[in-house]
């Protein structure tokens, strides 16, 4: 085993910037299946509110599903499965334009979704049934008093469980390295294979993602102060 | 119709390959393996997840402090580089190579120890104040009143959350498949490599495999949430604690 010495891998030009296109990567991948995930979370909120049973189960089956298959499964399942039942022209397109980094972001976009969902709804199952009838009374229809009353109580009662399923969101863009994404993960371990200096390399992934990690809950941390309001639940 | 009948070829010639591997002629693998891989790491991490949680309450800050950073750095890292760090360190540590079982197992414990942690502290938390206070009034010392009065309510109330915890587990062992742990993904990837022609098939094959388990596991914690809902309706726990209990849960679903 060598010394211990970090500067090898942060100053060698080369290995800082597989770091660097890494992180970029990992980071990209991370927003972007975020943004994706909201967007369908409230979808999915939108649809499980409907009166219409079909959709409530639709919905309910969908959330079960990304639920209870692993993570990493999707991923595959996405990759090397539906990729292969799409056209041969799209499947060139997306092999030539990192088809692999695209599909992992629609992979855990799709999961998390789910979570995201699941924790709009419970944060607007604990507001009291008073808050939705008293804004209807009020005047304001189903979209305004969604808008304007229960949104703005059900976001705030759900930010602690968003905020971990974004940073469980996070960690998971590593699994994209098993379908060969070259983010923060596959960086280090290439890395790794080429200086054999597995503590060196580990340790800055380890603490890059720490400290994303820890930033995000902070963040969290501090949107819950920021907006709650004195007295409610 | 041709889909189903392809899924049932492939269900036919490999099923082996996913219950228990290439056992007789390799290790023990396919879901076999994924199910003693999960059941072995949740059982070891429990006792950890205790000794942790036990830390965390404590007013020592030498117990506090150490046990409270294990939990953040596992919270805040991903899984796969727990993986890559127990396959470095471990050989480094006891001086000889070891299994990518044994590599995927110690990985679990140290994860799930972690995770758990939290499940046993919201238990501890979520009890009335009055028990501990009851129960030193008793004569019982510290960890005594934790040991018999304390442990056996907050460990039954959060068998739900246990239970959850071992369908994440088992979620958690498909990372294996990256260190070449042959457990039920590894098997569905060694038929696609086989087949190479179908691999929508095989990946849904797993997909639903995986969902039968842990689907199956789920609606039994939900069951259990309930009867153990009903069983503690007499007990009435302060507005505070519940309230408090509810947010740590609501951390821990992850």
């Amino acid at each position: 085993m060598k010394g211990f010495d970090l500067l090898a891998i942060l100053l060698n030009p080369e290995f800082s910037r597989m770091l660097v296109h890494g992180l970029g990567m990992t980071l990209v991948i991370a927003l972007c299946s975020w943004l994706l995930a909201m967007t369908l979370a409230l979808l999915l909120l939108t649809l499980r509110l409907t009166p219409s049973a079909l959709a409530q189960r639709a919905v309910a089956g969908y959330i079960s599903y990304h639920r209870n298959v692993p993570t990493l499964v999707q991923l595959m399942l996405w990759y090397f499965g539906i990729s292969s039942l799409l056209p041969g022209n799209l499947q060139g397109w997306l092999s030539e334009h990192s088809g692999e980094a695209l599909f992992s972001i629609v992979a855990l976009g799709l999961c998390q979704a789910a979570y995201f969902s699941e924790d709009l709804r419970s944060g607007l199952r604990s507001i009291p049934d008073g808050q939705a009838e008293a804004a209807r009374a009020l005047g304001h229809g189903f979209v305004g008093s969604m808008r304007h009353v229960l949104m703005p109580q059900a976001i705030r009662n759900a930010v602690p469980a968003l905020v971990n399923h974004s940073v469980s969101l996070f960690k998971n863009s590593s699994l994209a390295m098993a379908i060969g994404v070259v983010e923060l993960t596959h960086a280090v371990k290439e890395i790794e294979s080429q200086t054999f200096r597995a503590f060196e390399s580990y340790l800055v992934a380890t603490l890059v993602y720490l400290a994303i990690s820890l930033l995000i809950m902070a963040a969290g941390a501090w949107l819950g102060r920021r907006y709650s309001v004195a007295g409610a639940r | 119709m041709a889909f189903v009948l392809d899924l049932y070829a492939i269900l036919r010639d490999n099923w082996l390959l996913l219950l228990i591997g290439s056992y007789p002629n390799g290790p023990l693998g396919g879901i076999v393996c994924t199910l003693i891989l999960s059941v072995l790491g949740i059982v070891l991490a429990f006792p950890l997840s205790v000794l942790m949680a036990l830390a965390r309450l404590s007013s020592n800050r030498l117990l506090n402090w150490p046990a409270t950073a294990v939990v953040y750095v596992v919270r805040g890292v991903p899984l796969l580089m727990v993986i890559l760090w127990v396959y470095f360190l471990v050989p480094v540590l006891i001086g000889r190579n070891v299994s990518g079982f044994t590599t995927m197992l110690c990985t679990l414990v140290i994860y799930e120890g972690a995770y758990l942690s939290e499940v046993v502290r919201a238990g501890i938390l979520a009890l009335p104040r009055g028990q501990m206070e009851a129960a030193r009034a008793l004569g019982h010392s510290y960890l005594g009143a934790m040991w018999s009065v304390i442990l056996p309510q907050a460990l039954y109330n959060m068998l739900p959350s246990m239970l959850s915890q071992f369908v994440s587990t088992i979620k958690e062992t498909t990372l294996g498949y990256v260190i070449n742990v042959q457990e039920l993904t590894f098997a569905a990837n060694q038929i696609n490599n086989q087949l190479l022609t179908k691999p929508f098939h095989v990946f849904f094959i797993l997909a639903i495999s995986y969902f039968v388990v842990c689907w199956s596991l789920t609606q039994l914690a939900q069951w259990l949430e309930r009867r153990i809902a009903s069983k503690r309706r007499g007990v009435v726990a302060k507005p505070g604690t519940k309230a408090r209990a509810a947010a740590l849960q609501a951390q821990l679903d992850h």
